[in-house]
């Protein structure tokens, strides 16, 4: 199935410019689509994410709510029960928190319990991830949380292209998507973004470099790093793959297994914490799909087993493009 | 001020004798081992089913907590039928079908309140006309969704009707442990809506305050928190002993209260109620519940219904899983072992 379905134009946009402008196409396409979360109207959202649709589709479209996570998130169940199809804004994935025994204990849980009575149509934003200085509890990567709630998938683009087709995409599908924006990527990232329709299906992996020796498999801002340490080693003649999840909820587990038997070594990186985290579950997986043929163990960069920290310690916990080498590396003397 | 009529009335009173009688047939079928915890409804009667007849079924939801589904038969005998499949543990309990407008139980105190305010807020948005009731206990408005979904409904201005089933006790913990507060009423004036309390074992009463907090909401004036004050008659459920916690006096008192009791006699005196009638609710309740359990007991579930209804579509982890399930999955590194 192809990625686009547009006329063949394309834009030099952010990843910011990319999500605003598939928010202002899905709520001009479905009257249903509703905006609701802290600072989203008249301010445009901290970020700008949300700029210019309080304007073009006023206060019953786009609404600032009270400081709520909770009620945010399950506003969002009754929204959905009658017939609307609500994005909310999160402000940053650490305030999910106070909102998480209504995400993870109630929307994700809605078509279950129900049995299919209501289509939860329901997409979360929030944006996450280090390396911006933020305050306490601004940065982490909690995805990895998320993605052991059964009933939520759970969506981490890469590319600004990624982010609209993934984002117009998680607005159309029926379940609970939470979708997980990179702070760092917001105006660091950017790239031809196609014009018009746009939609990338979630639960497909994106090769992001072609590589036969090592496969890097990632996700969100660190394909971008995953990237630029491919790029450098294939200076020394390093040919190095790099598969871009963009959603680990659902996960592509044959792209996994397809990039993992070609290669015979992987390395999975993340920004969370290492114990439990998302790259765990990657290399269970390789496990159970694709184990003998492996050459090497399977390397993991992570961050460390402590919450996220303050500014001056943050480049020491965020895996960066050298521990993304040394990984590569120590993956193909071993074995 | 609202009167029900004299058929409603009566109407209200055969409801709530069937609730009565099929909260005690569930309550023996649990010690039986038929049926899972059983939460009975003894002393919640009145509140319940008079805010169900207040209400307009085709355009209002109603919103529970969960021991509310065998007074809600108002809105259809699926209720009832839907609510044993729950019992016995079947999935589809939880589906209550299309267009009826009633919830699944609600077992996460107090996160049913902002799903209210959302299906309030969204009618207003497609101009639908019809409010959202959510009902809770004393203990339930403690939990932080309660406050936050009364402040939101309150800045929307949301149609939704909070009903504070007030029955003095969260478990074995009473009411002034719950809150300092004079009312659980009293809490609507930091959400800027109407408070309004009211005696939970007077239907008429019960039936006047939803009435009215249901046109001020379809008058576009927003929400109203109700406390119905009430007893809990009963134990919390199957899994409770009260004896160890409430004071024998006070639920002698509340006995004398007893809302199926008080409307009877009511009705009684009106001419509108005899043993004949008792009886024959009370039989045709038994027989309804009995059936109930029989259909939900012959209900198809298939082999891999575990898995169904999670996403709209088996993501490869999912198919994996239910290959897996249904004894039809060889994995790569079993293939080598």
């Amino acid at each position: 199935m192809p990625d686009t379905f547009n006329g063949g134009g394309v834009s030099d946009l952010t990843m910011l410019q990319a999500i605003n402008e598939v928010l202002h196409a899905e709520m001009a396409r479905d009257d249903r689509v509703v905006v609701l979360g802290e600072d989203v109207a008249r301010n445009g959202g901290v970020f700008r994410a949300t700029e210019g649709l309080y304007e073009k589709f006023g206060e019953q479209r786009v609404v600032d709510t009270p400081i709520s996570e909770a009620v945010i998130a399950g506003a969002t169940v009754g929204l959905a029960i009658a017939g609307l199809v609500p994005v909310a804004e999160i402000q940053f994935l650490g305030f999910s928190y106070q909102a998480m025994h209504q995400l993870a204990g109630q929307v994700a849980r809605l078509r279950y319990r129900t049995q299919g009575r209501y289509d939860p149509s329901i997409t979360i934003r929030a944006p996450f991830g280090g390396g911006v200085r933020t305050p306490e509890l601004h940065s982490d990567s909690l995805e990895a949380q998320f993605a052991n709630v059964a009933g939520l998938k759970v969506v981490m683009p890469a590319t600004a292209s990624d982010a609209k087709g993934l984002l117009a995409s998680s607005i159309r599908d029926p379940d609970p998507v939470l979708f997980l924006e990179p702070l760092r990527g917001y105006r660091g990232i950017r790239g031809d973004v196609p014009d018009g329709d746009h939609l990338v299906p979630l639960g497909v992996a994106r090769t992001a470099r072609d590589g036969d020796d090592v496969v890097i498999i990632t996700w969100s801002y660190q394909v971008e790093l995953a990237c630029r340490a491919a790029d450098s080693l294939r200076s020394e003649g390093l040919s190095v793959r790099v598969l871009d999840l963009r959603s680990i909820v659902p996960l592509d587990i044959e792209a996994v297994t397809e990039a993992v038997s070609h290669c015979g070594r992987a390395v999975v990186v993340q920004e969370s914490c290492e114990t439990g985290g998302f790259a765990s579950e990657v290399i269970a997986t390789i496990n159970d799909e694709c184990f003998w043929s492996l050459e090497a163990p399977v390397t993991r960069v992570s961050g460390y087993d402590v919450p996220y920290p303050v500014g001056m310690l943050e480049d020491l916990y965020v895996p960066d493009e050298a521990r993304i080498i040394a990984a590569v590396r120590r993956t193909l003397e071993s074995g | 001020m609202t009167i029900p009529s004299d058929t409603q009335l009566r109407e209200i009173l055969v409801d709530m004798v069937t609730a009565r009688t099929q909260s005690g047939r569930l309550w023996n079928l649990q010690r039986q081992g038929q049926v899972g915890t059983v939460a009975p409804i003894d002393g919640h009667e009145a509140t319940i089913v008079a805010a169900a007849h207040a209400l307009d079924t085709d355009h209002d939801w109603v919103v529970p907590q969960y021991r509310e589904p065998l007074a809600l038969r108002r809105y259809g005998p699926e209720i009832l039928e839907r609510f044993m499949l729950y019992c016995l543990g079947h999935p589809a309990g939880g589906h209550i079908p299309d267009p009826i407008r009633v919830l699944p139980n609600q077992i996460s105190l107090g996160t049913q309140i902002p799903h209210a305010v959302g299906i309030a807020w969204g009618m207003v948005l497609r101009s639908e006309p019809g409010i959202a009731l959510v009902f809770f206990g004393d203990g339930s408005s403690s939990e932080g969704d309660f406050y936050e979904a009364g402040n939101l409904a309150g800045v929307l201005n949301a149609p939704v009707v909070m009903v504070c089933v007030n029955n003095q006790w969260a478990i074995s913990t009473p009411v002034h442990l719950q809150t300092a507060a004079e009312s659980f009423a009293d809490k609507a004036a930091g959400f800027g809506i109407p408070g309004v309390k009211v005696d939970g074992n007077d239907a008429a009463a019960v039936y006047d305050a939803v009435d009215e907090a249901r046109k001020h909401a379809l008058a576009g004036k927003g929400p109203t928190l109700i406390e119905a004050v009430i007893y809990r008659l009963g134990a919390h459920t199957t899994a409770d002993d009260p004896t160890r916690y409430v004071p024998p006096e006070d639920l002698e008192a509340a006995r004398r209260d007893d809302p199926v009791l008080r409307l009877s006699s009511q009705l009684r005196s009106l001419g509108l109620w005899d043993d004949a009638a008792q009886q024959e609710t009370e039989a045709v309740a038994l027989e309804l519940l009995d059936r109930a359990v029989e259909e939900a007991r012959s209900a198809p579930l298939a082999a891999d219904a575990l898995l169904d209804h999670c996403l709209s579509a088996d993501t490869q982890r999912l198919a994996r899983q239910r290959s897996q399930l249904l004894g039809t999955h060889s994995t790569e590194a079993g293939d080598h072992a």
